[in-house]
């Protein structure tokens, strides 16, 4: 990149600038027009100079301009005003001008703005653009965070100089030099001290502002150390909880920013310095001609108005001076900055730009057989991990590739994803060298999967698919307003110099997952997340998450029809005690009391949580019908119970676990409060206190907590007292609470509740895992599977996949190159979070699934089992960095070499 | 199913009182211990666990019974039979290994079911728990032995 802020900004916007100068030089005719006005309207129409008879007139506008060789030329003869007439028009050509003035300047600083915006978009491109660029290494020596600083923060200054780089220094510089002109004009003499002490000025400043430099670009290193330590700290938060490091993490933390203090500190200290001693330099300069000149103008030397003349011009130096000498501080802060930062992206081997050029259709064909050819591969340190292997595999074949931990099996897999790149000798498919073949082959027909599998913020399906997304494939289409801005975007984006390729298009090459488009994909992803095992996973997802059925037409529907079906299912399998369902004129002994009450969801503020002890009208319905006082006993007795099973252990006893309507916190509390009301009740207990064992009961489940408090009877009246809550409702409360309908879908409770519509049982140990392949298979039945798996695949992962499990985070990782067709799937122990059976399903599953639809793609696997390279045609073992067997799986056998020592260990 | 389905603590407690292994504990402990498990029923012919299984936890049988199988080549073999009042699945919870046996249900059953965690922390906190524990594995064991011994005898006569 080029290495001078200024040749940079001149390179790629030199015709804005020169547009830009020569309208700043336009815009000063009646900037200096304005000036002369004030003095006209002043002396003429108010103090009357010209208008000595009254009804005198004077001639306005008389525009005509004495131009050498032509001669005068007269373009207005201008009119006759009187005094009152004159004085109305001057100051309307005063307006005139303070509004085209201002006009000038709000084009010109947009114009300016504009065009730094559009440099600071092109230049944040650029390294981004590198970033993608850079060789597999560099990104062991850097840290995210410190990069993404670079780009966000570090290059923002430069977008605000850009209008300012060519314009100011013309603009003052100009300035400056008429004011000195003026200066010797009137007297060469003290045009001359003035021009030395601005000499002066030029030679000191910019010399004392070199530290400023330099204690600059200390600030922008550690503030750009202290962004990546921040990120550290959230990366690694598992490992300083783990080792209780958060201290060392704190204090490094704040010697880091007392060392930005300092430097920041110091920064002032010389800026008002060198701003001190500058403003010292420009009064010096008035001193010397009051000082020489006046000596002067005593001995006769010098003529007083020259002197006064003399000083009133110099009232105009320092101004422009100090504005230039301002520029020229920030044209270096931002230089530094700009050379600063591209240091760090001034990599060598970065990936020639050709080899990541978009290839919409036809990227070409990857040649067979991928090949390493005296393949030599190193670490950063030097070391070698691989020596001088050559190895060929041809289309079609399996090929497991097994080895002890640091044999160089799994190296020369990443060198096959050109992630490792040799040391010497080269990989090539069909003769090319891999890393000058163009990605758009190379990625597309090799697709590889480790163990670190990283992922993008964003939704599952979003993750799956993300391997399929090379190029725009179908472009979205725009109509009315929003293809006007597409036409801007697309405008914009080649004035910056950014690609304008549009995010918004179908990116998604169904083709290459075995589907002609969105609408038949669901079948081929289906059958690659069975094979890794993921499918009942993002089932779960989906069973747990909340759905609005607008955004799901037709599944509400479904889901209710599926309720009937499931209690058909269960009866026939002698399995409806499993779920006790809701209905709306009986009690579910399986739900707690307060869901019996309500027999809804909470949806608004007043029913949800506390607030519903609160509300006056369920206060009114439950205090009207006596259930108060019958709750309150209730929890009385409750609390009673929990005190007694649990005042003798400590907090934090596991059994705590199974106490489910109170905490250990809670337990002194009730305590003091059985005590409190023993032998008294609901009439003499305060409003927080009834409230605090009202609550107790509103949890309570009898088959799980089993004290034997619910009677017919009460059922019988919390079901009626529901009926009364339900029937008399406030319209205003309506919408504050999804009542349980059979019928109906309830928006605000999760999909399994939905269909489930009631409670498991606790007596059946499994009950929950049973009735989820029961719902699992009834949905495979009533065709609602896919739409719920799409709902799982909307989950979103969270920051790098990290809501997902680790071994989610596995099989998702493989299931996103499985998608893809590709001539050769590498995979470099993808799986080594699952336990051996698993692995061994998924291995066989995977061997079959990339056969599909008669194609036959060359498979290498590096396997941490080495118990299953039989399932390959071909094994290849590697030790410490070398092939020391390659044949079929049967003859290494029989060969007696490593491979059977590994085998048997 | 041989109990009411409206099964209190307190009744539980009774029972729990019966089993051997708890005859020692204090009633109020009982009623922790059944408050802290869960109460589970079983038809005819099902399995509490399932031999190879990870061992999360153990069971008190409160009625019915069951069978402990073994698989082996031949199919799966019977070597014991579950009682009322007794405690099965206790082995996998103490020495962390996969469920030994499988243990299938041969009429209706109800039982209590204690988690791992809870089981270990029942035996840390009543040391008259861990030493019923000590005398059922022992007692199983001598009775182990002594078939073991007499098989071995077996086999060395039908040599």
């Amino acid at each position: 990149m080029e290495k001078s802020i200024a040749r940079y900004i001149w390179t790629h916007t030199r015709a804005q600038q020169l547009w830009i100068l020569l309208v700043v030089a336009v815009s000063m005719i009646p900037y200096f027009l304005s000036f002369d006005l004030p003095k006209q309207i002043v002396n003429g129409p108010i103090q009357g100079q010209g208008f000595d008879q009254p009804g005198a007139t004077q001639t306005f506008m008389n525009i005509n301009f004495d131009l050498p060789w032509i001669g005068n030329v007269a373009l207005f003869d201008g009119i006759e005003l009187t005094r009152m007439q004159t004085l109305f028009a001057l100051s309307l050509v005063f307006l005139l001008l303070v509004i085209i003035n201002g006009l000038f300047k709000f084009y010109i600083n947009t114009y300016k703005g504009r065009l730094g915006e559009r440099l600071l978009r092109r230049i944040r491109f650029e390294l981004v653009d590198r970033i993608l660029r850079f060789p597999p290494n560099q990104f062991k020596r850097m840290k995210g965070a410190e990069v993404s600083s670079m780009v966000k923060d570090e290059v923002e200054p430069l977008g605000g100089f850009t209008g300012d780089a060519f314009v100011q220094p013309a603009l003052l510089g100009g300035q400056a030099l008429t004011a000195l002109f003026f200066i010797f004009m009137q007297n060469a003499w003290l045009g001359l001290i003035a021009a030395v002490m601005v000499g002066v000025q030029a030679v000191i400043i910019p010399r004392m502002r070199r530290r400023l430099l330099i204690l600059g670009r200390e600030r922008q290193i550690t503030a750009r150390e202290l962004a990546g330590r921040v990120s550290e700290i959230v990366d690694g938060i598992g490992t300083i909880h783990a080792y209780d490091t958060s201290n060392y993490e704190r204090a490094d933390i704040a010697s880091r920013l007392g060392l930005i203090f300092k430097i920041r500190y110091d920064l002032y200290q010389w800026k008002f310095l060198v701003k001190f001693i500058n403003n010292f330099l420009a009064q010096l300069t008035p001193f010397l001609f009051y000082c020489i000149g006046g000596y002067l103008a005593l001995q006769g030397r010098l003529d007083i108005g020259q002197l006064i003349a003399v000083i009133s011009a110099y009232k105009d130096l320092p101004g422009p001076l100090k504005d230039l000498i301002d520029w020229d501080q920030t044209r270096q802060d931002v230089q530094v900055k700009y050379v600063q930062v591209v240091e760090q992206f001034s990599v060598d081997r970065t990936i020639d730009p050709a080899i990541q050029t978009i290839a919409i259709k036809n990227a070409g064909v990857l040649k067979h057989p991928l090949a390493a050819v005296n393949l030599s591969l190193a670490d950063d340190s030097g070391a070698k991990l691989l020596e001088r292997v050559s190895v060929q595999i041809h289309p079609g074949e399996t090929v497991a590739i097994v080895g002890s931990a640091a044999g160089g099996g799994d190296v020369l897999a990443e060198a096959f994803a050109r992630l490792v790149w040799p040391e010497s000798g080269k990989v090539t498919a069909g003769g090319d060298d891999l890393l000058e073949l163009p990605e758009s082959v190379t990625g597309r027909g090799i697709s590889y999967v480790s163990a670190d599998a990283y992922f993008f913020y964003g939704s599952l399906r979003d993750n799956l698919l993300y391997g399929l997304k090379h190029a725009p494939l179908k472009d979205a289409v725009y109509e009315g307003s929003r293809a006007t801005h597409r036409k801007w975007q697309i405008n914009e984006a080649k004035l910056a110099g950014n690609p304008h390729h549009d995010v918004n298009s179908d990116w998604i090459d169904y083709e290459a997952a075995n589907a002609t488009g969105d609408s038949d994909l669901f079948a081929p992803v289906l059958s690659v997340l069975d094979t890794v095992q993921l499918s009942k996973d993002i089932l779960d997802l989906a069973l747990r998450s909340t759905v609005s059925p607008e955004d799901h037409p037709g599944l509400a529907e479904g889901i209710v029809e599926m309720r009937h079906a499931l209690k058909e299912e269960l009866e026939d399998a002698g399995l409806s005690s499993l779920v006790v369902s809701f209905e709306p004129g009986a009690y579910n002994t399986e739900a707690t009391v307060g869901e019996n009450l309500l027999f809804g969801t909470a949806t608004g503020p007043s029913f949800v949580g506390k607030a519903i002890g609160k509300n006056v009208y369920f206060r009114s319905v439950v205090g009207g019908s006596g259930l108060d006082h019958i709750l309150f006993d209730m929890g009385y007795s409750i609390a009673e119970n929990a005190v007694e099973l649990f005042s003798d252990l400590p907090p934090d006893h596991p059994f705590f676990q199974q106490l489910t309507f109170m905490t250990a916190d809670d337990i002194p509390t009730y305590q003091l409060l059985l005590q409190k009301y023993k032998g008294k009740g609901f009439d003499v207990a305060s409003e927080d206190d009834r409230g605090a064992f009202i609550r107790l009961a509103f949890r309570y489940i009898e088959p799980r907590h089993r004290f034997g408090l619910l009677t017919e009877e009460l059922m019988a009246k919390i079901v009626d007292v529901r009926r009364q809550f339900h029937d008399g409702m406030p319209e205003d409360l309506r919408n504050e609470i999804e009542r349980y309908d059979p019928d109906r879908y309830n928006a605000s409770a999760s999909l399994m509740d939905n269909i489930l519509f009631g409670r498991i049982s606790h007596k059946h140990s499994d009950g929950s895992k049973r009735i989820r392949s029961i719902v699992s298979s009834l949905l495979n039945t009533l065709g609602l599977l896919e739409q719920v798996l799409d709902i799982g695949l909307d989950f979103n992962l969270g920051a790098g996949g990290k809501r997902l499990t680790a071994v989610q985070r596995q099989k998702l990782n493989l299931a996103r190159a499985l998608v893809r067709r590709s001539d050769y799937y590498i995979f470099n122990r993808p799986l080594p979070g699952l336990d051996h059976r698993l692995q061994d399903e998924i291995v066989r599953d995977v061997l079959k699934l990339v056969r599909r639809d008669g194609r036959d793609p060359a498979v290498i696997w590096v396997l941490s089992n080495t118990a299953l390279s039989s399932l390959f045609d071909r094994v290849l073992v590697f030790d410490r960095g070398m092939l020391v067997e390659d044949g079929t799986h049967a003859a290494l056998v029989e060969n007696n070499g490593i491979f059977k020592e590994l085998v048997s260990s | 199913m041989g109990m009411g389905s409206n099964m209190l603590l307190k009744d539980e407690v009774q029972m729990l009182r019966r089993v051997p292994l708890f005859s020692n504990v204090e009633p109020g402990k009982l009623k922790l211990l059944a408050f802290t498990s869960d109460r589970v029923s079983y038809d005819v012919g099902e399995a509490l666990f399932h031999q190879g299984d990870t061992g999360d936890a153990a069971y008190v049988v409160l009625d019915g019974k069951a069978d402990i199988l073994v698989d082996t080549p031949s199919g799966p073999i019977k070597i014991a039979e579950v009682e009322k009042n007794s405690i099965v699945g206790e082995i996998a919870i103490l020495c962390d290994v996969s469920r030994t046996a499988t243990v299938q249900t041969t009429t209706a059953m109800e039982a209590l079911r204690i988690r791992k965690d809870h089981f270990l922390k029942l035996l840390t906190d009543f040391p008259e728990i861990t030493i019923e524990i000590m005398r059922v594995l022992a007692d199983r064991l001598s009775h182990t032995t002594s078939e073991l011994s007499e098989a071995r005898s077996r086999a060395r006569k039908a040599d």
